[in-house]
């Protein structure tokens, strides 16, 4: 209680973060008091057995929920103090998602769907369509953006998911299960991705089931019954090398 | 968010299930197109009866001699007419804040002759300011005027109707035409008028100096020297009441014909504002009528805007997660979806006004009914579906506004 945070404060800071959720007349704990910091610039995996909290504790770090108790500081601020607009706000300009399920918006262009964050910047549609088409391209999908949805592979539609993510230019990308739903080699090849970004400053969360996939983060969190188990740093794996001697493999 | 962006989100949701906002707009399109035909349809009957009326003269009260109202022929024998020249005189020189004009007039029938065509019409004697208080102009020739009045001139104005009978293609100028044997110089012709609100014909007329008409084709010695008259129509000032007229015209002729207090008049005042008026009362009534016809059908459009709006919350709820997540504040969620209904209302109402504004011309070309679109009644119609839409949508709106961002987006 009363933690403040520190001088220099990192990225995130979580204080005895816990989650309820209401079931019948009583309540399930779901996160019972995580306590955290990540800085700005890690690669973080979190991984831990299914119901361990892994996806509250996203969608809290998101500010998609709110907390039942504790504190979470994202770059210095504390998120319980904020308003509804204020939270939509913080999540259009400093967190970018990426859903297991992509979660695209049908019938809408690959463009579109990267741009729509900038939409709700009130930004004219000429310089949304400029840097959504600007991260499509940094994604590899420069040739698909006038295509659909249903048009695109799932580890294309999981790229262009990506763009969207980083269209905003955040500070933050929080990604829960993003290989889920794709095979192995597409996983590796979004790991690669964000890892490249990662590269470039921008810190990201992801949760995984797989160890071949927690290996290319540079620190494993580890969850089970809604508490931190284990924090490990990890010698990450190059993704964009492990993709060179698959690619070396097939041809 | 800017209004733009939102209205082609509307538009694009709207598309996607085109079938279905099109049946939804249905019960718009038919409240909104019900109301311009009827409206069309209302105010073109209205806009004729009025014309009608107003061809017989605007603002006319009319002063019946009591005896005239029983049949013609005790009239034709001569029983005393109770009103006369001078009382028409005296209206129009003594109430000038209410009158405009009162013209006194004698009515008669019989044949009309010329040459071997005949026509039975009837005929009045009256004053030149008779074509002004029942506001006749000339289509060809001219009024007669005071000199031939004082002189009985033997001259005749003819009705269109007339003048079609007795001349055809002819004119009838200088022609002669004669009434009861009395040969009469047809000076001019009347411009038509068409019917009148009860369906007789107003052309069929003719008209000459009241003077001719009392001393050369009546010939009645009694009605010679009494000057009496069957009837003075009066000219209202524009704007007058025409109750207050009414007493006043009332008041001067008891005064002149003596009548004492408790004594009935011995004439029949007749005002047609008060035939307006009742016209106006029953569209008045039919105009409620449409509008608790029109209230319903839009009111059920309206229940079915809401109704698929909220299916449509519904089946986006994961959409409204993702744009939440993205970074649309709740009022953002909230005028996207009143955005869509309000679209939804106002495209089925501008559907309803063309075709109701077709299905209007087309019951006016077919039926030949009367149709007057009404610029009002479409601006009323359209502004009133984009209420409904507000109405209608904001539940749903806010009920999507109002999700949280989590459980929208893990709705399955
Ligand atoms: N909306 C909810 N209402 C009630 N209980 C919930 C809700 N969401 C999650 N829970 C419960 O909270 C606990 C943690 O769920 P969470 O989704 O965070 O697990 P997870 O680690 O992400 O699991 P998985 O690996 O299967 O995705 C579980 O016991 C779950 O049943
Ligand atoms: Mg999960």
């Amino acid at each position: 209680m009363n933690a403040s945070p520190p001088p220099r404060s990192p990225l995130i800071r979580t204080v005895d973060l816990a989650k309820d959720y209401p079931l019948g007349d009583t309540t399930v704990p779901a996160l019972r008091g995580v306590s955290l910091d990540i800085s700005a610039g890690e690669f973080v995996a979190v991984m831990g057995p299914s119901g361990s909290g892994k996806s509250t504790f996203m969608n809290l770090l998101g500010c998609l929920d709110h907390p039942s108790g504790g504190q979470y500081w994202l770059g210095g601020h504390e998120i319980s103090r904020l308003t509804d607009d204020a939270l939509s706000s913080l999540r259009n300009r400093r967190i970018g998602f990426v859903f297991q399920h992509f979660n695209l918006l049908a019938r809408t262009s690959a463009l579109e769907n990267v741009a729509l964050p900038l939409l709700y910047r009130g930004m004219g549609a000429r310089e949304r369509h400029e840097r959504a088409a600007h991260r499509l391209r940094q994604v590899g999908l420069a040739e698909r953006m006038d295509h659909h949805p249903v048009q695109l592979s799932g580890g294309q539609q999981q790229r262009v998911a990506i763009a969207r993510a980083l269209v905003g230019d955040p500070a933050l990308v929080l990604a829960d299960e993003p290989t889920g739903a794709l095979d192995s080699r597409t996983g590796v090849e979004i790991m690669a991705l964000l890892q490249q970004l990662n590269h470039e400053g921008i810190t990201v969360v992801l949760v995984t089931h797989e160890h071949d996939i927690a290996a290319y983060a540079d620190r494993i969190i580890h969850f089970r019954d809604g508490r931190v188990v284990d924090d490990l740093a990890n010698a990450h794996r190059d993704a964009g090398a492990d993709l060179a001697a698959l690619s070396a493999v097939s041809a | 968010m800017n209004f733009y962006a939102t209205l082609l989100i509307a538009l694009k949701a709207l598309r996607v299930n085109k079938m279905r906002s099109a049946l939804t707009m249905l019960g718009i399109i038919i409240g909104v197109a019900a109301v311009i035909v009827m409206v069309a349809v209302g105010s073109g009957a209205r806009a004729q009866v009025e014309a009608q009326i107003r061809s017989l003269g605007a603002n006319l009260m009319m002063v019946f001699s009591a005896s005239s109202t029983y049949t013609g022929a005790r009239a034709a024998v001569g029983a005393a007419y109770s009103i006369s020249e001078e009382d028409a005189y005296a209206i129009g020189r003594e109430l000038t804040d209410v009158v405009a004009a009162a013209a006194p007039a004698l009515r008669g029938s019989g044949q009309i002759v010329a040459g071997n065509s005949n026509w039975s019409t009837s005929f009045y004697g009256v004053t030149p300011d008779y074509f002004d208080v029942r506001e006749w102009s000339i289509a060809e020739g001219r009024f007669f005027d005071q000199a031939e009045i004082n002189g009985a001139a033997k001259v005749v104005v003819l009705g269109k109707t007339v003048a079609d009978n007795l001349f055809g293609d002819a004119s009838p100028i200088d022609q002669t035409v004669r009434i009861r044997t009395v040969p009469l110089t047809v000076v001019g012709v009347l411009a038509a008028k068409g019917q009148s609100p009860g369906g007789s014909d107003l052309d069929d007329v003719l008209l000459m100096p009241i003077s001719t008409a009392r001393n050369r084709v009546l010939g009645a010695t009694s009605l010679a020297k009494s000057r009496a008259v069957g009837s003075i129509q009066i000219k209202l000032i524009d704007g007058i009441d025409s109750q207050y007229a009414e007493e006043r015209v009332r008041e001067l002729l008891r005064q002149r014909h003596r009548l004492q207090p408790g004594q009935d008049d011995d004439f029949t005042l007749r005002n047609l504002t008060e035939i307006l008026q009742t016209r106006e009362e029953s569209s008045r009534v039919m105009a409620l009528l449409l509008a608790a016809v029109a209230s319903v059908s839009l009111l059920v459009g309206g229940i079915g805007i809401m109704n698929i709006m909220l299916v449509s919350v519904t089946e986006r709820t994961r959409e409204i997660g993702l744009r939440r997540a993205v970074g649309a504040q709740a009022g953002d969620i909230l005028r996207q979806f009143l955005v869509e209904a309000i679209t939804l209302a106002l495209i089925g109402g501008l559907v309803g006004v063309l075709l109701g504004s077709a299905g209007a011309q087309a019951i006016g070309a077919l039926a030949g009914w009367p149709i007057q679109l009404s610029a009002s009644a479409t601006l009323l119609a359209v502004s009133f579906s984009a209420a409904i839409g507000i109405f209608f949508g904001f539940y749903p709106a806010r009920k999507a506004a109002r999700m949280s961002p989590i459980e929208a987006l893990r709705h399955e």
